[in-house]
């Protein structure tokens, strides 16, 4: 079984520096078998960084892709607060540098037409997007994004292949928000492995729009294995899960940027 | 930093590693958190006695010490003690140990202890203070300490069972505190609680090791949890619990797998001695 992990940090391991950081992700990655890892945002975690804490964050990452360039894949770390210096490091990290996807959190909301300057060059570098959401029984922080919202946005970009980052969390709401939008694929990253949420997504969405993360270091890659490991699914569609769905994403970047997997 | 020849190694190794590596297949493995009936909300994959059990010993669990979902919100526990006795016996009686549960909030939940320990010969009681709504500081909880204590019986307090953050707006419940309980087993040194679900932060900030309390690995996150853990608190006061079936079971089997751990140790951890 292949396996590449979506949803990747570099935020609480051992180490000082982010090829340290990297290092021990993946000690821990070859235990249970994944081979590639996508890491996002830097040592820390910044909910709404500055534009230089944003440059920050991605040079980190930049020197753990140096550092393991056959095991780790980058996604740039952008603001929905920050859309000039996020296209200007949309150039410098996808086009002009070696990352292969876009990273949105929870500085703003994702349904603001603002946003879609980003994601209108994201696609035309042909980077995989992946947006932060979570349906909290709490409330959602102020600019964390539902999967709804995450449906008006992938509504004004229908072509474009948008990722829901922790399928809403409260997976069985998630689901149902994106069920309909075939451009809206779910990453099961990052929440508790709670029995049934793989069936469930296979079941909303189809084999080909589900995805494995982790969310490591800050869950196990134990835990999030377990939710495609202990499903009750064939074999088949555990492999598209764990990889080939992936693939098949970051195929076109990975041709144009001749990295070969 | 690695280079090109150990990243190949490694290359190598992650391509024929196996679900499970030999030092994590582990078996005849006691599972100390797992519970039957149906969950309060929702449909649970395995939610019947006879699936589940088929499930656990298709994973190699010989023992599952079992609690009952009823308990949550049912206010009549005599009765739901009753019937997971029952099924617990009818279904599998070599694998399930009823556990039966308390609420120190109920008129004379001291003659649920008794029924519980001399009619149907448990061996453990299981608490929810967050669904029951009380605190380790409430002087009930206590009595029902000292009480189960004088009777020899452990207890297991249920830290929490499902994320705070996706919980149904109608039923939220806090986790438990835990901030209290080494003062109170200083207290009461003859208690032996266990406390399942505990999160590596509750752990962290709330507990240090103390001869009478384990806690299960079901809630324990990060890579490498069981390592890092280890390091600071003894083996023999961790135990295997899944949280099964609201939790895939093979999220704390792989946790086996993701630490470091001598064979020595994991059977240890998979063969708890509380009882």
């Amino acid at each position: 079984m292949r396996i590449w992990d979506l949803h990747c940090h570099l935020t609480g391991l051992p180490g000082l520096t982010p090829e340290e950081r990297a290092t021990h992700l993946l000690l821990y990655a070859d235990r249970v078998g994944i081979e590639r890892l996508c890491v996002y945002m830097g040592l820390r975690f910044l909910q709404n960084p500055t534009p230089e804490q944003l440059i920050q964050q991605n040079n980190e990452v930049l020197r753990a892709l140096a550092a393991f360039p056959d095991r780790l894949f980058g996604f740039v770390y952008l603001s929905a607060e920050h859309i000039e210096t996020s296209l200007a490091e949309l150039e410098r990290c996808v086009a002009h540098g070696p990352m292969v996807g876009v990273k949105l959190w929870v500085a703003g909301r994702c349904n603001n037409p603002s946003l879609d300057p980003l994601i209108v060059r994201a696609a035309e570098l042909k980077a995989l997007v992946f947006q932060h959401t979570w349906i909290k029984t709490g409330g959602n922080y102020p600019g964390e994004s539902t999967p709804d919202d995450l449906v008006a946005l992938a509504q004004r970009f229908p072509s474009v292949p948008l990722i829901c980052g922790h399928t809403g969390g409260n997976w069985r709401l998630g689901l149902r928000a994106i069920q309909h939008q075939p451009n809206l694929y779910a990453d099961l990253a990052g929440s508790d492995p709670t029995a049934g949420i793989t069936e469930t997504a296979v079941a909303a969405l189809g084999p080909d729009r589900v995805l494995y993360g982790s969310d490591a270091p800050g869950r196990s890659f134990a835990t999030q294995l377990a939710k495609v490991h202990g499903a009750d699914i064939p074999e088949s569609i555990k492999q598209k899960i764990f990889h080939t769905n992936l693939h098949r994403l970051l195929t076109p970047i990975l041709t144009a940027k001749g990295i070969k997997t | 930093m690695p280079t090109r020849r150990t990243f190949l190694t490694q290359a190598a190794a992650f391509t024929a590693a196996p679900l499970l590596s030999p030092a994590a297949s582990a078996s005849g493995i006691t599972d100390v958190n797992i519970h039957l009936h149906r969950w309060p909300h929702h449909r649970l994959p395995h939610d019947t006695p006879t699936a589940l059990a088929d499930h656990l010993h298709a994973h190699g669990v010989a023992q599952a010490w079992a609690g009952s979902y009823d308990a949550l919100l049912q206010q009549d526990l005599t009765a739901v003690n009753a019937r997971l006795a029952a099924d617990c016996a009818k279904t599998d009686p070599n694998l399930f140990l009823a556990i039966g549960t308390l609420n120190p909030n109920h008129p004379r939940w001291q003659d649920d202890l008794k029924r519980c320990q001399q009619t149907h010969g448990m061996k453990a009681l299981r608490i929810y203070p967050g669904f029951h709504r009380y605190t380790l500081a409430d002087p009930a909880f206590r009595q029902l300490l000292e009480a189960a204590t004088s009777a020899r019986i452990p207890l297991q307090i249920v830290a929490q069972l499902e994320d705070e953050r996706t919980q149904h707006p109608a039923l939220q419940t806090p986790s438990v505190d835990l901030k209290l309980l080494p003062a109170l087993l200083k207290d009461i040194p003859e208690a032996r609680i266990m406390v399942l679900n505990a999160s590596s932060t509750m752990i962290h900030t709330a507990l240090q090791p103390a001869p009478n309390l384990w806690f299960d690995i079901a809630k324990l996150e990060g890579c490498g949890v069981l390592e890092t853990l280890l390091q600071t608190w003894p083996i023999e006061q961790l135990a295997f619990g899944s949280n099964a079936p609201f939790f895939y079971w093979l999220a704390a089997k792989l946790k086996l797998q993701e630490s470091a751990l001598t064979p020595a140790q994991i059977h240890t951890l998979t063969h708890s001695v509380f009882l």
